[in-house]
């Protein structure tokens, strides 16, 4: 007969779970003390300075224009109407360039892969260009470059139905100048700027999954007689696009979050709005909050449908 | 009977050596591939004659406006050669430029011989926080005869360099503890480190200016003052820990579990473990998605200007925005900023390439 041996509790100093539930006492204690202090502070300061706060503000007026939204809006509507016209023109903004840089940022990626020097050679400096430059000068330059070289309003330069002058590119339906849809410069240098500095980390991503690859796939899709361009697209993508897709998510978010730069070039998203906001009514607080959780709900919601679109590409393992 | 004599062997083929061959067989050797070349060079043909034309020679180099302004004048660079003090220093005092230029010559020395090898040494770090006290003293003044000079009035090439470095060196250690928390077994650490990774990597770093710009204020207690620039940085710090976690992360999961139970055979502590068996391991291994982050950080210092601090970008946009002569020649004066930040930021990802070349040699022997 076989008896357990008694449990035993120790409650010693020297004991594991003794040590570490002290260190996660310290660690909350001192978490919630500081959050504390701060919140006191807060209270405190918005008192003293005589500072309302609260959401109630989105109710009134706004009272300053918008530039461009997708939704009719004028300044007669409330504060919340704005931030949502800011919202959308995030959106706007951030959907178009997650399609353009996966465009672009594949074909440069595999550009840099190609045998022939002359394409490496341009993927390569268009790479090292584009992203050792911060983002900010690059979206500086390009809504300065589009403010100088597009043409005088009236001496559009036109391409089809597309018209391009200083007020932006418009899609013109007829001689009354209905438009399908109009694009300020400030959207096209944000959309430029993000495009082509995106598209840069892009490409190395799309090499490193490439790269990541046997080399026998490739010897071996080209036993079976397939071309450099079908092994590239029924063997070698596949493959690469497991080793892709957590990257590239990163990239999508980077250049969601990247947009908020839009508030140096005067395009009207979600940060240019609340930085508006904050300078007439004063409420810094609500306003940075809102931006906040713009972004994260719009990052939580990327990273729920990557993570998706990640296990359908995963390896069914049998 | 048939005699069998053997054939002569074939001549070996003729090596397909020299720069001609390659290049015909890279450039020319089927139809898509002479299609491609021609389409790229008719590209190039196309866009670099005009590009060196504006650029080079057409451009005006003498600090003087009045030609620029003649029709068919390319490049201003003149704007360069006249505004170059305000771009690379802001506004600091005339007569005290000197002390910036001193003091950035310094930081950037100690930040190459930090690079080489011969000086990865223990008296390294002490060198470090004696060049940093001396930068602030040279910059700040107020002692030693030195006139004081506030901090509004800093700008150009040593803020930006001021807030990259003290940035990643606050991060680094904060970003270690984090990741170490996130792969603790200690259930409330863990959580508090993933609340903070992942609410600080869902906002973007402008929404973490401002709250360092308009929120810091309110959040100490009243009457007490912190300099703008310092509410920066600890911002730019706690917005850079967040993403240099998740890389040291990535390195503490590559570190194979036995490693751990060799080291707690040896009967090290959960500190030493880490300091003596798993640091050393992680980080080797995540060395180039860390450097790509210090570039990141450099790189994202430009944002400053937008909470009105005038480091490079925003110095140069001071200098220009209120003189109307020089104005139209904003373009020329961006490239220059621009060039700058490539020279720094191309540096540093070719310095991460060799050091990852080295780090690869230790491990194939």
């Amino acid at each position: 007969m076989s008896s357990s041996p008694p449990k035993k509790t120790t409650w010693s100093w020297r004991s594991r779970a003794v040590r570490g539930l002290i260190w996660q006492a310290l660690a909350l204690a001192a978490v919630l003390l500081l959050l504390g202090w701060l919140a006191v502070n807060t209270a405190h300061n918005l008192q003293a300075r005589g500072i309302q706060s609260g959401f109630d503000f989105l109710l009134q007026p706004a009272g300053f224009d918008i530039g461009e939204t997708v939704l009719s809006y004028d300044a007669d509507r409330p504060y919340w109407q704005a931030f949502a016209a800011g919202v959308l023109n995030t959106l706007r903004v951030a959907l178009l360039g997650c399609v353009l840089v996966t465009l672009l940022g594949t074909a440069v990626g595999a550009g840099r892969l190609s045998r022939h020097p002359l394409l490496r050679g341009l993927c390569t400096a268009y790479v090292e260009l584009f992203r050792n430059i911060p983002l900010l000068l690059q979206l500086l330059m390009w809504y300065l470059l589009l403010a100088q070289a597009l043409p005088a309003i009236g001496e559009a330069r036109t391409l089809g139905p597309l018209a391009l002058d200083k007020s932006g590119l418009a899609w013109v339906l007829n001689e009354a100048g209905d438009t399908l849809f109009t694009a300020t410069p400030e959207f096209l240098a944000l959309l430029l700027g993000l495009t082509l500095y995106t598209a840069a980390f892009v490409a190395e991503v799309v090499r490193a999954g490439i790269s990541a690859v046997p080399g026998s796939q490739a010897e071996a899709a080209a036993a079976l007689g397939l071309s450099r361009w079908q092994a590239l697209r029924r063997v070698l993508l596949p493959q690469a696009l497991r080793v892709i897709i957590p990257p590239l998510t990163n990239q999508y978010l980077n250049l969601t979050k990247n947009s908020s730069l839009a508030v140096a070039i005067g395009y009207p998203d979600v940060v240019s709005i609340a930085n508006t906001a904050l300078n007439q009514t004063g409420r810094a607080l609500e306003c940075i909050a809102i931006i906040m959780a713009v972004y994260l709900l719009s990052s939580l919601a990327t990273a729920l449908l990557m993570n998706w679109y990640n296990a359908r590409a995963a390896i069914v393992e049998r | 009977m048939t005699v069998y004599a053997s054939i002569p062997p074939r001549p070996a083929p003729a090596r397909p050596g020299g720069l001609y061959a390659w290049l015909r067989s890279r450039l020319i050797a089927d139809l898509p591939t002479s299609l491609a070349t021609l389409t790229l060079l008719a590209l190039l043909a196309w866009w670099l004659p005009p590009l060196l034309d504006w650029a080079v020679w057409r451009a005006h180099f003498a600090p003087r406006f009045e030609p620029c302004a003649a029709e068919g004048a390319g490049a201003c660079w003149g704007v360069v050669s006249e505004k170059y003090r305000f771009i690379l220093l802001g506004r600091y005092p005339g007569g005290e430029q000197w002390r910036p230029l001193l003091a950035t010559g310094l930081l950037l020395a100690l930040l190459v011989a930090s690079c080489l090898r011969r000086f990865w040494r223990r008296g390294l770090a002490l060198l470090w926080l004696a060049v940093l006290a001396l930068f602030l003293v040279l910059m700040h003044g107020g002692v030693a005869g030195l006139s004081r000079v506030e901090t509004d009035l800093w700008g150009g090439l040593p803020l930006t360099l001021l807030l990259a470095t003290v940035a990643i060196a606050l991060a680094f250690p904060l970003a270690l503890l984090v990741a170490l928390g996130r792969r603790s077994q200690l259930p409330a650490i863990r959580a508090l480190c993933v609340v903070y990774v992942e609410l600080v990597r869902g906002v973007p770093l402008v929404s973490v200016l401002f709250t360092a710009s308009f929120l810091f204020p309110l959040f100490l207690p009243q009457g007490s003052q912190i300099d703008v620039l310092l509410r920066v940085i600890a911002g730019l710090a706690l917005f850079a820990a967040a993403y240099l976690a998740e890389v040291i992360r990535g390195g503490l999961q590559a570190v194979p579990r036995g490693q751990l139970e060799a080291a707690a055979a040896l009967g090290l502590s959960w500190w030493q473990t880490q300091r003596r068996v798993v640091l050393p391991q992680a980080l080797a291994a995540v060395l180039p998605g860390l450097m790509n982050h210090f570039i990141g950080i450099f790189k994202d210092t430009s944002l400053v200007t937008i909470v009105s601090l005038y480091e490079l970008t925003g110095a140069l946009s001071l200098a220009l925005n209120s003189d109307a002569d020089w104005r139209p020649y904003k373009l020329e004066a961006y490239l220059f900023i621009a060039a700058l930040y490539f020279v720094f930021c191309y540096a540093m990802s070719r310095y991460s390439a060799w050091v990852e070349q080295q780090l690869r040699r230790s491990a194939a022997r």
